[in-house]
């Protein structure tokens, strides 16, 4: 294969929490690495190399998702690794992290060097899948972690159930320990949440719709809490939805147990009333919440509680949609909606700017322990320019998903990754895919 | 005693006024009596809301004359109309009130406009729910002409002759305005 | 523009009395020799039934024939979901028969409101939703008290209502909460916290108006009207009730109690009734019990319902009539 050509990303502003920077600075890329980042000016003699004028645009490490699902294998009408690595290249994700709730689910090294081949073939974004916590996560069998490891998995989840045997979590905990490697958990005790659909308030019982209370997911997020700091193992919390949450996290962070979270764009950015009118785009889980559960999220952010942000990104076929609020599938597309969410609530004044990258880059990137989501000399060249001022109406046909249940749809929103690197390879090219531009031109 | 009335707009001509109304009350009231001289089964049936106030006249005019107690009965027939899906305005139903025998009766319906008949083919069919009169006869105020079913009047105040599109419009002192049929070109509203 | 009857939520007054006024109508109708009227000639009536119902769909049904309406009823129980179709399929497969109104009662909440989403000639009236309106019951419980207080020469504003037991699960309490809301009335919510949550009084209706009590002599106390409703042996399994028991010694409306706490007091419930669990059988066959007028009334209120929907249905312009 052709040696690519080094990249000269000039003129933009570079934003990386990881390293403090924000401000002018030009970019060399060259054999997938990061080779230079030095003062306007300096990089100008690399007349070998392509030259990409970002004036007026951020130059960002390549975000990092923890927390997308895939659909493949089993469900391929829903979503297949390749549409999931496109959508998440146009969204200015150059890594995600797959769940295993697939069918079958990604308990065996099979499943996951799959999807790695699967993830491979695609040529977008990194694909980094996570293993089953118990086989087919049904909470009664461990998974193998150490195969599962070795295959490529690096975290574990039953995201989709919670992990209902306090005992078993127990000791997947200590086995991971010994891989280095975090469990990120779902967190609903089924015996409060009893089948709810939406969030338990004032609103559900005038609806008439089974409420699932917060507390649901307070008391699970305490007993891993208590867990991790008994074996010492690492937790990671998925899509933390309430205040509570929010404030079990911070105190258990203080109290120095090893502990890191996530939130979901739609938990801050829509709540409840969301539900008025029965309609399923808005449901999901855990379910959206209220204004106060919201402020404690965004309060979370602020503090630096609150270390990802993952969107969750759920693709399901229409027609599981189109059916009685409590009998619809949970959950929206994130993918390709969480950049641009995010850096409205950042012109909006609600996040600084750094933050907002260190939410969806460096946090991600300490949270799993990857070693992506900065931007420095040596590193992978995991890089997006964006537009921040693109203000730009989500239309159904921009999405790259098999599945189009996305609320956002029809909204304008604000930012677009024109470019996406990932490791070192031009992805996306002013805002389109690389291989659908080649295909085209022929 | 002197009454304020509700005026009506200055653009309806007037057809019939208080004294007009008042003698044609009288005549159709002896013209129902030389008909037929059994006022024991004699019902008065107004169709509301036009004929509501106008049967009662009829049926105080009678009992004046004769010195005897006639029946009285209103009927709505909201629910027997043919234009269920076309009338745009929120029909209110005001209920039907026949507190007599039906079967055997002698009927005198009373509406104020004659005009297609299908208001009184309604009539017809709400009273013969009700029961088997022996016969139904029809007492109209002004019958303006232009039916669309074979319907005729056996006692008509006044014959008025109007344009297809033009409306007649009776207002009584039961209502608040001085007596009076008018005629009225569209669209008044 | 199809009209659809959703739920009571939204109705102003005057809405709620032109159905009240119509149905009033239809009483003297149902007293008649001849128990029909031309009306809906012509018109079709489809009630699609995914719960059970006995005594609604056969309301529903006389009210459409009592109309001169086509109706055919059609049950489709819980199972034929797991069969495969969709509620969606079902209920587009019945609009393609054109029918001018579907009553349509289902065990999930907002499922009528989904359906009326996909229709665009049909009018849909919610027979039932889960736990979230029950409109048809809720007005005719407002008809009977009104023929109630029409005796005691008082209208339906101004009074003291009380709804008594599993507030949380009913969907009659909810319309019946909004319609004496709007008619400006007095709410309580009597019963034990599992089952009438504190949430229920300012944070659901957003008002003062609605008060919770969980004692049931307090909660009695002056009132006009109480409301009792239906307890269901689930609610033991779930939890929300050690047993039926506990709950009728702490929660049975008892004419001892009313004499006690609200002598004035006329009764109604929705039915069915579990006799000795919410309502003693002196209060349900005593002389504050309207129990019995409230069945007569539901023909009535779903004849004035289904007259006024269906009129809208395939409206035309006026015509002459005269």
């Amino acid at each position: 294969m052709a040696k690519a050509r080094p990249v000269v990303i000039h003129g933009g502003t570079l934003i990386d929490a990881a390293s403090d920077r924000d401000g002018e600075f030009d970019l060399l890329i060259e054999d997938g690495k990061v080779k230079a980042i030095e003062k306007p000016g300096v990089l100008k003699e690399h007349a070998e190399a392509e030259h990409i004028d970002a004036k007026k645009q951020w130059v960002m490490p390549g975000c990092i998702d923890l927390h997308v699902h895939l659909r493949e294998p089993g469900e391929e009408w829903k979503e297949t690794v390749q549409t999931g690595a496109e959508a998440a290249a146009l969204g200015g994700f150059t890594s995600i992290c797959c769940m295993p709730n697939t069918k079958p689910a990604n308990d065996s090294a099979e499943v996951t060097r799959f999807i790695l081949e699967k993830a491979k073939a695609a040529g977008a974004s990194r694909v980094l899948p996570i293993g089953a916590i118990s086989m087919e996560r049904k909470g009664k069998q461990l998974a193998p972690y150490s195969e599962l490891a070795k295959a490529g998995c690096v975290a574990f989840s039953d995201d989709g159930d919670p992990v209902a045997d306090a005992g078993l979590m127990r000791r997947a905990l200590e086995w991971c320990l010994m891989l280095g490697l975090p469990l990120s958990c779902h967190e609903e005790d089924r015996n409060l949440s009893c089948g709810g659909c939406m969030n338990e308030s004032p609103r559900s019982l005038r609806l008439g719709l089974k409420g699932f209370p917060g507390v649901a997911e307070d008391v699970m997020i305490a007993r891993d809490i208590e867990l991790a700091r008994f074996t010492k193992g690492k937790v990671h919390i998925c899509h933390v939805s309430t205040a509570r949450g929010v404030e079990l996290i911070r105190r258990a962070k203080n109290d120095g147990i090893n502990i890191t979270c996530e939130v979901a764009p739609h938990h801050l950015l829509l709540d409840d009333s969301c539900c008025e009118t029965y309609d399923t785009a808005f449901k999901m889980m855990p379910p959206l919440k209220d204004n106060e559960d919201i402020a404690g999220l965004i309060a979370g952010l602020k503090d630096g509680t609150v270390d990802a942000i993952a969107s969750d990104h759920a693709p399901h076929d229409r027609d599981s949609k189109l059916v009685e609020f409590s009998r619809a599938t949970v959950g929206i597309l994130g993918l390709q909606t969480s950049l641009p969410l995010l850096i409205e609530m950042s012109a909006e004044g609600v996040l600084s700017r750094r933050r907002m990258v260190e939410l969806l880059c460096s946090g991600p990137a300490k949270s799993f322990d990857l070693p992506y989501g900065r931007l420095s000399v040596g590193s992978d060249a995991d890089v997006i320019v964006v537009d921040p001022n693109r203000t730009w109406r989500f239309a159904e046909e921009d999405i790259r998903s098999k599945s189009k249940n996305s609320p956002f749809v029809g909204r304008d929103l604000k930012g677009l990754a024109v470019h996406t690197f990932v490791g070192g390879r031009h992805v996306v090219v002013n805002g389109r895919l690389a291989s659908e531009m080649a295909l085209n031109t022929k | 005693m002197t009454t304020k009335y509700k005026p009506v707009p200055r653009e309806w001509q007037l057809v019939m006024d208080e004294d007009t109304i008042a003698r044609a009350v009288s005549r159709m009231s002896f013209e129902i009596l030389e008909k037929d001289r059994d006022i024991k089964n004699l019902a008065i049936v107004g169709i509301r809301t036009g004929g509501e106030f106008l049967g009662k006249r009829l049926q105080q005019e009678i009992q004046r004359i004769e010195g005897v107690d006639v029946t009285y009965g209103v009927i709505d027939i909201t629910l027997y109309r043919d234009d269920l899906s076309s009338a745009q305005s929120q029909p209110t139903l005001r209920g039907t009130d026949l507190p007599f025998r039906i079967a055997g009766s002698r009927i005198v319906l009373v509406d104020d406009v004659l005009f297609t008949g299908r208001t009184i083919r309604s009539a017809l069919d709400a009273i013969i729910d009700f029961g088997r009169p022996r016969r139904v006869e029809l007492a109209v105020l002004c019958d303006r002409g232009y039916r669309e079913l074979p319907i005729q009047a056996d006692y008509v105040g006044k014959v008025v002759p109007c344009q297809r599109s033009q409306l007649v419009r009776v207002r009584l002192s039961e209502m608040g305005y001085r007596d009076g049929a008018y005629l009225i070109d569209r669209e008044e509203r | 523009m199809v009209d659809h009857l959703l739920g009571i939520q939204g109705l102003s007054k005057s809405e709620i009395y032109r159905y009240l006024d119509t149905a009033h109508s239809f009483v003297e109708v149902s007293e008649r020799d001849i128990k029909k009227v031309p009306t809906l000639r012509g018109k079709t009536i489809v009630n699609v039934f995914f719960e059970p119902s006995t005594r609604t769909l056969s309301s529903f049904d006389i009210a459409g024939k009592r109309l001169s309406a086509d109706t055919i009823n059609v049950s489709i129980g819980s199972s034929s979901v797991k069969k495969g179709e969709t509620l969606l399929d079902t209920v587009r497969t019945l609009e393609s028969m054109n029918p001018d109104v579907l009553v349509m009662r289902h065990s999930e909440s907002g499922a009528p409101h989904f359906a009326s989403r996909y229709l665009s000639r049909t009018s849909v009236v919610n027979a039932g939703d889960g736990a979230h309106e029950h409109p048809t019951q809720a007005l005719l419980d407002l008809l009977t008290l009104r023929q109630h207080f029409a005796t005691k020469k008082r209208g339906l504003e101004g009074l003291r209502v009380g709804f008594v037991g599993d507030v949380r699960h009913s969907r009659v309490a909810r319309s019946s909460i909004w319609a004496h809301l709007t008619l400006g009335n007095e709410v309580r919510l009597i019963g034990p916290n599992t089952l009438v949550p504190t949430d229920f009084a300012k944070g659901a209706f957003g008002t003062d108006s609605v008060r919770v009590y969980n004692d049931l002599a307090k909660g009695l106390e002056g009132l006009d009207v109480v409301v009792s409703l239906r307890m269901q042996l689930e609610r033991q399994e779930e939890h929300y009730v050690p047993n039926l028991d506990e709950y009728s010694k702490e929660y049975c409306v008892s004419e001892r109690m009313l004499a006690k706490y609200a002598p004035d007091s006329i009764v109604i419930h929705p039915g069915p009734m579990n006799r000795g669990t919410e309502i003693s059988g002196d209060v349900a066959d005593g002389p504050r019990s309207l129990i019995r007028q409230q069945v007569t009334n539901g023909v009535a209120v779903r004849m004035a319902v289904l007259y006024l929907l269906a009129r809208t249905v395939g409206a035309t312009e006026e015509v002459g009539h005269g």
